[in-house]
């Protein structure tokens, strides 16, 4: 596909044809979970209709094709990051699950109690308890690089962290959930490195809107969720460098990630099978295959190119809104639109845009202490994904401009 | 537009809302505690002050949240004076029967204050706007410093 049509695109999400309180769905939440389009939807009924067993260790028939519909998740992940072995991909549920693995493993089979671990301002709560939970049970030290006004990583006071020697690891977002912003994830790891940590990248939000190449940033560890990426939830990715997940110790044990056992002992699979324990989730990783080479088939530079028009498109738009203020106004930034308006508060706009078929969300995001920071309680967040149109963009806009009337 | 939503968001609430007539902390006060709701990050403080007879005196209130949720403080506020902690709690299961289902039987006459939030359970994501101030009150009256809605 080399031209980015928008109808087509949408023809192939069954549920953007529903209505909502009889009017068109305008699903402006998409950072929360994306839609799912007939591919994925396909591939998952597919497999459990045509060719489901357990995997691994079957030696029949459908426990080999099944073990190679899910093994070729592996593949497209590994693709899809530009990792240099698809050993490196590490199946998880989720991204919470994938961070908490190395907050675990690495955190404690690796990092010292008083070594730092770094984050920053604007972390979705999954990339800042685990830490808490590390530093509390092993004795290491959590530092926050604090972001700029204007919802950037602030980068002077970032290196500034360094200073003493004492920064095992960095844990920071490539996207931020709420403002939209991208974080300089090259800049970030260069730095890092410099200084001998290493760096995990939260890619919940980025390896949605753009390529991710885990090798030019040089990425130590990636996360990311699914069912963000058009895939089902119950299926996350995790990279990491081979050399670092070969040290890490595992951190569920049971059956698919040993070698051996016996009473007394066991070893331990090789990578990644040695972070995979227990049955996974077959058919939600075939729907993850599905759903990569989806988004392969579009290329990220017709989906960032669609998302950035839409993007300024929303931004005009909002931006005229009287009342409305946008939070965040970070240079580099994506389709995630967080906003306040004069006269409601982020939950009465949720509620009246939701009657008006339009689905918003609102609140603090799983982002407590960055709506501290920004001296919120509470935002409205419209957020866009491949489907979304300009069209709905403007729905969203002059239905703000009415709540606005409404409370007046 | 919006005409739908006059159910839940009718002259009463968007008053109370705008303009709470109760939202002031209680300078001399006998019990205080803070509900926090997680899930949407509304935060509400109630101070409370006894009579002799350890009913309620006055009760004050402050909200950072939504209209509904500070409307719904404010008339929690007249619902509860002059009432003792039991009768205090027992209004708030039947609130809460309310507030889930929009009807309760047998309570609809204590509950005149609160009449104005029965449509929130056409609401869902929103009934624990509504109860949020009622927690923390009890959480006051039970002598415990904070609560949750969650
Ligand atoms: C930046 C960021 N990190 C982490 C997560 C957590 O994703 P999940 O709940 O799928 O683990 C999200 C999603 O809400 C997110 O936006």
């Amino acid at each position: 596909m080399s031209q980015f049509d928008v109808t087509s695109i949408r023809a192939q999400f069954p549920i953007l044809g529903q209505t909502v309180r009889g009017k068109d769905l305008v699903f402006l939440d998409s950072a929360a979970s994306a839609q799912k389009p007939r591919a994925v939807i396909d591939a998952m009924v597919g497999a459990m209709e045509t060719q489901y067993a357990n995997i691994h260790r079957g030696l029949h028939w459908m426990s080999e094709r099944t073990t190679e519909a899910y093994e070729a998740a592996r593949d497209a992940a590994a693709r899809l990051l530009n990792a240099g072995d698809r050993h490196e991909i590490v199946f998880v549920r989720n991204s919470t699950e994938g961070i908490n693995l190395v907050a675990h493993s690495y955190g404690r089979g690796v990092l010292k109690p008083g070594q730092a671990v770094v984050i920053s301002a604007m972390e979705h709560h999954s990339n800042i308890v685990p830490w808490q939970m590390l530093r509390d049970a092993h004795g290491t030290e959590l530092r926050v690089a604090p972001i700029t006004d204007a919802g950037e990583l602030d980068m002077a006071a970032y290196e500034a962290l360094f200073a003493d020697g004492k920064v095992g690891l960095v844990a920071i977002t490539h996207m931020s959930n709420v403002l939209g912003s991208y974080t300089p994830a090259e800049r970030i790891v260069q730095i890092a490195h410099a200084h001998g940590a290493k760096v995990l990248l939260d890619g919940s939000q980025a390896v949605v809107h753009r390529k991710v190449d885990v090798r030019a940033l040089d990425a130590d560890f990636y996360v990311f969720t699914g069912h963000k990426l058009y895939g089902p939830t119950g299926i996350g990715v995790l990279y990491g460098k081979a050399a670092l997940l070969e040290a890490m110790p595992p951190w569920m044990g049971g059956g698919d990630m040993i070698s051996s056992v016996t009473y007394e002992t066991s070893t331990w699979a090789r990578v990644p099978h040695k972070f995979e324990a227990g049955t996974p989730a077959i058919i939600e990783g075939i729907g993850l295959e599905a759903a990569i080479r989806w988004v392969e088939a579009i290329g990220y530079d017709a989906i960032a190119a669609h998302e950035a028009e839409l993007t300024e498109h929303a931004l005009a738009r909002m931006s005229a809104v009287d009342g409305l203020t946008i939070i965040g106004r970070a240079q580099d930034r994506g389709g995630v639109v967080s906003f306040t308006l004069d006269r409601a508060h982020a939950h009465d706009i949720a509620t009246l845009l939701d009657r008006a078929g339009i689905a918003v969300r609102a609140g603090h995001h799983c982002a407590e202490p960055l709506m501290r920071r920004l001296g919120l309680e509470s935002t409205a967040r419209a957020s866009f994904g491949i489907y979304t149109t300009a069209e709905e963009i403007d729905v969203l806009a002059d239905t703000l401009t009415k709540v606005r009337e409404f409370f007046k | 537009m919006f005409e739908d939503v006059r159910d839940l968001y009718n002259a009463t609430i968007l008053e109370r809302g705008r303009r709470p007539r109760h939202m002031r902390r209680l300078e001399a006060f006998d019990a205080t505690a803070k509900g926090d709701n997680p899930m949407c990050g509304d935060r509400v403080q109630v101070w409370v002050k006894f009579a002799e007879d350890r009913s309620i005196a006055a009760t004050g209130f402050d909200a950072r949240g939504c209209e509904i949720s500070k409307a719904a403080a404010d008339l929690m506020v007249e619902a509860v004076a002059g009432k003792t902690a039991d009768d205090t709690k027992a209004m708030f299961a039947a609130f809460r029967t309310l507030a889930q289902t929009g009807a309760c039987e047998d309570c609809a006459e204590a509950l005149a204050p609160m009449q104005p939030l029965a449509a929130v359970h056409e609401y869902p994501s929103r009934v624990k706007c509504a109860t949020l101030p009622w927690h923390a009150l009890i959480a006051a009256l039970d002598g415990q410093g904070a609560s949750t809605s969650e």
